[in-house]
């Protein structure tokens, strides 16, 4: 019982299934993963084995078909509708990709999203912006829009807002994948650095083994299943 | 969120100006053609209209419309006269003649004749001269846009100023002489003639010699008498068709409306107006919303509810309806103020502004709830696809 309560995200035996009849398709087969808080767990795996889907349902944004995913002890799955809006925007964090950053907004009211959603008065949701992007290296650059961020500089973006209601779970969906190697390096060492405490938890879903040496564990995923849990990317075939 | 709202609408300049455009245009169609309309339906009872004196106008019952005479024996008036209730009833001729200009030229005139002694029917205001000035010989009263116009003469030298009647020149309506005694301000008529004025007996000197020559009695309820009641009245004692200013206004209105093919171009126009309108802004605010559906996946992850997303797109179309609505008033406004000196039948009564405002605010809610249809279906699991 102790264990659970350390416990971030409790997987067990979920399936998820998108389609019906012979369009069906398998995105996750019964999948078991426990993920500790204060951990940063990365989820790897070849393209359409499960990993994006999976992360989905531990952030209460998709509904597994069975199975049962606990995050901190709560059944998203089966909380109403907005309970479970309400639970996503205090205790998840979210970095995309493609960093998802709205075009039309500048830096510091794009990091206020969260603050907002979760009914902060836009001023002070802007004053305590300007102090995480000053975090994330970014205090002179609160004004601009997206598109005269560099990629680096928008993922911090990304973090700051991922970061800035100071949720419990941050699920990450290839942080690094559109940046070069040092630019990712950087962006993975303020994951870590800043993002990460004992209280909270990074999933980081990722093809890039180049950031492997900077989970505390990796969860490898095949087919819909996740096949392994190592401590060390050495482990990894 | 509503501030974040805004921001994606008006960060997208080329939709945001598009959608609006659209509407515009709606909304511009929506007012300008309606009140071309509604000016050219008030100009075909603005004889009716433009005589304010007799509350009860009394006609061949085979009459449709105000132009349609179909004269009365003289005799008739003194019935109406005899009808209880009535305080006074006078003749009036109504007639098209033409008329013969000092250069030779014909114009054909709206002939008015009033009743000698009291002059009633007489225009609305006179502009030079004194309506009792048509007791002077051969006197007629012109109206003074026909006077500047069809009744002018062309210039002297080419390209020069037309040469306005004024008083004391002459015309021949049917051989006989009308010496011009003043000028007085009407409402157009719908087919824009000129209306001249002359006395009773004097109109049917003009007027080709006919057996009937009134063309309608105008009447006057004593004080406290009800004029349904009257009306009535008069139609059972005299076998004439009888009706308050209002009513005879309503038969020529639905005449037009029945009869005539200019309410349904005009409901085209509109209805094209509206149509195009709806599909430049419907259509390109559902490619905003398309365009956006990653953001407001983003917004849907992130924890914001469908019913606040909701509220944020009718935002959008809300503010995007009013400033679209406000700039085709705008422009259907500066049309009617730039041609209110011209021929153009133009009226912009506040009906027409609720009406396109209910038209305006239609498309809007079209546009919005296919946005909106998308928005709440969108599965947020969408931020995850690169």
């Amino acid at each position: 019982m102790g264990a659970d309560k350390d416990l971030a995200v409790h997987c067990r035996g979920v399936l998820k299934t998108y389609g019906t009849g012979e369009a069906m398709v398998t995105a996750l087969q019964g999948v078991d993963l426990e993920v500790r808080q204060g951990e940063l767990m990365m989820l790897v795996g070849p393209s359409g084995c499960g990993k994006t889907t999976l992360i989905s349902v531990m952030a209460g944004i998709l509904d597994q078909s069975d199975g049962d995913c606990r995050v901190f002890g709560q059944d998203l799955m089966h909380l109403r509708n907005h309970a479970k809006l309400a639970f996503r925007a205090r205790n998840i964090g979210f970095v995309f990709q493609a960093y998802n950053l709205l075009p039309t907004l500048t830096a510091a009211e794009n990091v206020t999203v969260p603050l907002l959603i979760n009914g902060m008065g836009r001023k002070e949701a802007l004053k305590k912006a300007e102090q995480v992007l000053e975090q994330v290296g970014l205090g002179a650059r609160t004004r601009s829009l997206p598109s005269q961020l560099s990629g680096g500089q928008q993922q911090r973006v990304a973090i700051a807002r991922a970061i800035i209601h100071e949720p419990r779970l941050i699920v990450c969906d290839e942080p690094t994948s559109a940046l070069d190697h040092e630019t990712g390096h950087k962006v993975m060492e303020l994951l870590k650095g800043i993002a990460l405490r004992r209280d909270r938890t990074l999933v980081i879903v990722t093809h890039d083994a180049r950031i492997f040496e900077f989970a505390d564990r990796i969860a490898e995923m095949d087919d819909g299943r996740v096949i392994r849990i190592v401590t060390n990317s050495s482990q990894l075939h | 969120m509503y501030r974040i709202a805004l921001k994606m609408l008006m960060g997208d300049r080329g939709k945001y100006l598009g959608i609006i455009m659209g509407l515009t245009f709606a909304s511009l169609i929506m007012t300008q053609q309606p009140a071309i309309f509604v000016g050219l339906i008030m100009r075909s009872y603005s004889f009716i209209t433009d005589l304010g004196l007799p509350d009860i106008w009394v006609m061949d019952p085979e009459v449709q419309w105000v132009d349609d005479i179909k004269p009365l024996q003289d005799t008739e008036l003194y019935r109406v006269r005899g009808v209880a209730g009535v305080a006074w009833a006078m003749p009036l001729y109504k007639g098209l003649l033409k008329a013969r200009l000092p250069n030779g030229m014909f114009q054909t005139c709206i002939v008015v004749g009033l009743d000698d002694a009291t002059l009633v029917g007489g225009p609305p205001r006179m502009v030079e001269g004194r309506l009792a000035d048509l007791r002077r010989a051969d006197a007629v009263i012109i109206d003074i846009d026909g006077a500047r116009e069809k009744l002018s003469q062309p210039p002297a030298v080419p390209g020069g100023k037309r040469i306005e009647l004024k008083i004391g020149d002459t015309l021949e309506l049917n051989d006989h002489r009308a010496v011009i005694a003043g000028f007085s301000k009407n409402t157009r008529t719908i087919l824009s003639q000129p209306v001249l004025y002359t006395t009773y007996s004097r109109a049917k000197q003009f007027a080709p010699r006919e057996r009937k020559m009134l063309s309608f009695i105008l009447a006057k309820a004593k004080p406290g008498e009800a004029l349904a009641d009257l009306t009535r009245r008069i139609r059972t004692t005299t076998g004439l068709a009888a009706y308050s200013r209002e009513e005879f206004m309503g038969v020529t209105f639905r005449y037009f409306l029945k009869n005539t093919g200019i309410p349904i171009n005009f409901g085209v126009s509109v209805m094209l107006g509206f149509i195009v309108g709806a599909a430049i802004a419907g259509q390109t605010f559902y490619s905003f919303t398309r365009e956006n559906l990653r953001q407001f996946g983003v917004l849907k992850a992130m924890g914001t509810s469908n019913w606040t997303l909701l509220r944020m797109i009718l935002l959008q179309a809300t503010l995007v309806g009013m400033i679209g609505y406000g700039l085709g008033v705008g422009l259907t406004s500066l049309f009617g103020w730039a041609m209110r000196n011209t021929i153009l039948a133009f009226k912009f009564p506040w009906y027409l502004l609720l009406f396109s405002g209910i038209g305006v605010t239609l498309i809007c809610a079209f546009a919005a709830l296919i946005s909106i249809r998308r928005v709440i279906t969108l599965e947020p699991a969408v931020v995850f696809k690169s």
